[in-house]
C-alpha cells in the first residue's frame, strides 16, 4: 500500500461485496447463482479475501435473514430503495477509517489478478480509484476502491438528490485505471448471460445444465407450492441444490435439519448430482 | 410387502391372517390411534403423507432389522395416509413367534424405528383453526435446532 503523496498513512482495506440488488432480470436471487457448486455471493467473498482482511456482504433491510447471505458479516444498508450507493455509504458509516474494495456480486469473470491490480494501483489521496469499463470508456463503481473522505461528497451528493454511484465517480477526482482483460466486468444480469458465463467458465461435462426431477413433500411441498417440478441447474451437489432451491422458494428449514434422498434412496449432501436424477428433500418425519 | 400404505381403514383381521405360523405360539398387534390432544393443545384430525416409495424400502429394512434382532417368526407393518378422524387407526404392526416375550420386544422396535426413520409425515388440525407438521413447525422457528430426526418425539402411538 503506498503512502499520500503528503505523507499520511492510507487506510486499511475492508472488502465489501454488494448483494443488495433485486435481481429483477434474472428472476432469481443471483447472490445465489451457482458457479461450479459455489454460490456467486461465495466466489465473490472468497476473491475479496484473498486480498483483504476483513470482508462483509451489503445487503437491504430484510435480507439479513437470508440464509445465502446471513452466515457472512453482513453491512444493513441506512436508508430503503437506495441502490448500491447506499450500500456503500453505509459501509463507510459503519468504519469510517478504512476504504473499501467495492464489488458487486455478479461478476463472475473477475480474477484475482485484476482485484490484485486494482489494488496495487489505488491512490487513497483521492475518492476512489476504479477501473474504465470496457463498455463506455466510463468508471465501474462497483468494481472500486472507495476511500474514508468518499463520505462527506457521498452524504452531499444523497442530499442533493443523487443515486448513481457511476455519475458520482464521473464529477469527483477519481484515479481511473485500465483493464488488463476486457472481459473482467462483465456482469450476469439475465438467465442467459448467466448460461453464457457457465459455457465460458465451466470446462468438459461441467458446462450442461442438468436436468433434475424435484419432488415436494409435506412442509416442503406447501412452501414449493407444488409437489413436483423439473428444474435445470449447475448444482454440483444435493447441498448446492438445496441452497439453491431455498433461495428460490424461501424454505425455512435448514439443511441441517433435513435428509437428502436421491432416486428413492438416502444420500449424503455431498454426492454429485447426475442429469436425470430425481431428489425429495425430507424434513423431519412424523409416523405412527 | 411386509411394509405398506393403507389409503382406507386397515383390515386388521386380513392382515392377522397373513401372520398365521404353525410354528408360532403367540400373536400380538399393536394399533397406534388418532388422539384428540397433542402437546396441550386440542386436534380434530390429522392427516398423513408419505413418500411411499423411500418409505416402503425403509419400513422392510426395518421389517428385517426386527427378524434378524428378535427370534420371531414373521411381522407386518401396515401405515395410513390420507385424513383421518379422532380414533382412527394410523398404524398397525403384527409379529408372532414361537414365545411372547420376543414378539412384545419386536413389536416395540418396530413402531419405535417407523417413527424415527420412515418418511411419512402428519400435520395437526387443531380446534382453533391452526394446523401444523409435527415435528416441522417448531424446527422452522428455532432454525438452528439440528435433531438428525432422531429426537422425534413420541406421539399417538405411545
Amino acid at each position: 500500500m503506498t503512502d499520500s503523496a503528503t505523507g499520511a498513512a492510507s487506510a486499511p482495506v475492508y472488502g465489501l461485496v454488494l448483494a443488495g440488488g433485486s435481481s429483477s432480470r434474472m428472476r432469481r436471487d443471483k447472490a445465489a447463482l451457482p458457479y461450479q457448486g459455489e454460490s456467486q455471493l461465495d466466489r465473490a467473498c472468497a476473491l475479496a479475501g484473498r486480498h483483504v482482511d476483513r470482508v462483509f456482504v451489503s445487503v437491504r433491510a430484510g435480507q439479513d435473514t437470508d440464509p445465502v447471505r446471513a452466515r457472512r458479516q453482513m453491512i444493513i444498508d441506512s436508508v430503503a430503495g437506495g441502490g448500491p450507493i447506499v450500500g456503500i455509504r453505509s459501509a463507510i458509516a459503519a468504519h469510517p477509517d478504512v476504504a473499501w474494495l467495492v464489488l458487486a456480486c455478479d461478476l463472475p469473470f473477475l480474477s484475482d489478478a485484476a482485484v490484485a491490480h486494482l489494488l496495487a494501483e489505488r491512490d487513497p489521496n483521492l475518492v476512489a480509484t476504479a477501473y474504465r469499463s470496457a463498455h463506455d470508456g466510463l468508471p465501474e463503481p462497483l468494481c472500486a476502491v472507495w476511500e474514508p473522505k468518499a463520505a462527506d461528497e457521498l452524504a452531499a451528493n444523497q442530499a442533493g438528490g443523487g443515486s448513481c454511484p457511476r455519475k458520482f465517480l464521473m464529477r469527483h477526482t477519481v484515479k481511473i485505471i485500465e483493464l488488463l482483460d476486457l472481459k473482467a466486468l462483465d456482469n450476469v444480469n439475465t438467465p442467459g448471460e448467466y448460461a453464457q458465463a457457465l459455457r465460458l467458465l465451466g470446462s468438459g461435462s461441467e458446462i450442461n445444465p442438468m436436468q433434475l426431477k424435484i419432488k415436494y413433500y409435506a412442509l416442503m411441498r406447501e412452501q414449493a407450492g407444488r409437489s413436483e417440478e423439473t428444474v435445470e441447474t449447475e448444482a454440483a451437489t444435493a447441498a448446492d441444490l438445496y441452497s439453491e432451491l431455498q433461495a428460490r422458494h424461501g424454505f425455512t428449514l435448514s439443511r441441517e435439519q433435513l435428509k437428502v434422498a436421491v432416486n428413492s434412496e438416502f444420500s449424503t449432501w455431498s454426492r454429485k448430482l447426475a442429469n436425470g436424477d430425481a431428489v425429495v428433500f425430507i424434513p423431519p418425519v412424523a409416523g405412527g | 410387502m411386509r411394509f405398506r400404505f393403507a389409503h382406507s381403514t386397515i383390515d386388521t383381521a386380513a392382515a392377522r391372517l397373513e401372520l398365521l405360523d404353525p410354528g408360532a405360539g403367540g400373536y400380538l398387534s399393536f394399533e397406534g390411534w388418532v388422539r384428540d390432544h397433542n402437546e396441550g393443545r386440542e386436534v380434530t384430525r390429522l392427516e398423513y403423507e408419505a413418500y411411499e416409495e423411500l418409505a416402503v424400502k425403509e419400513g422392510e429394512r426395518i421389517l428385517s432389522e426386527a427378524q434378524n434382532r428378535f427370534p420371531i417368526k414373521r411381522a407386518l407393518c401396515i401405515h395410513r395416509v390420507g385424513s383421518l378422524g379422532l380414533a382412527d387407526m394410523a398404524v398397525w404392526v403384527g409379529v408372532c413367534s414361537v414365545h411372547r416375550g420376543e414378539a412384545f420386544d419386536a413389536c416395540r422396535f418396530i413402531i419405535d424405528e417407523v417413527k424415527h426413520r420412515v418418511p411419512i409425515w402428519k400435520k395437526e388440525h387443531y380446534r382453533n383453526g391452526d394446523s401444523g407438521w409435527v415435528n416441522c413447525e417448531r424446527c422452522a422457528a428455532a432454525p438452528r435446532h439440528s435433531h438428525q430426526h432422531q429426537t422425534a418425539v413420541s406421539r399417538l402411538t405411545d
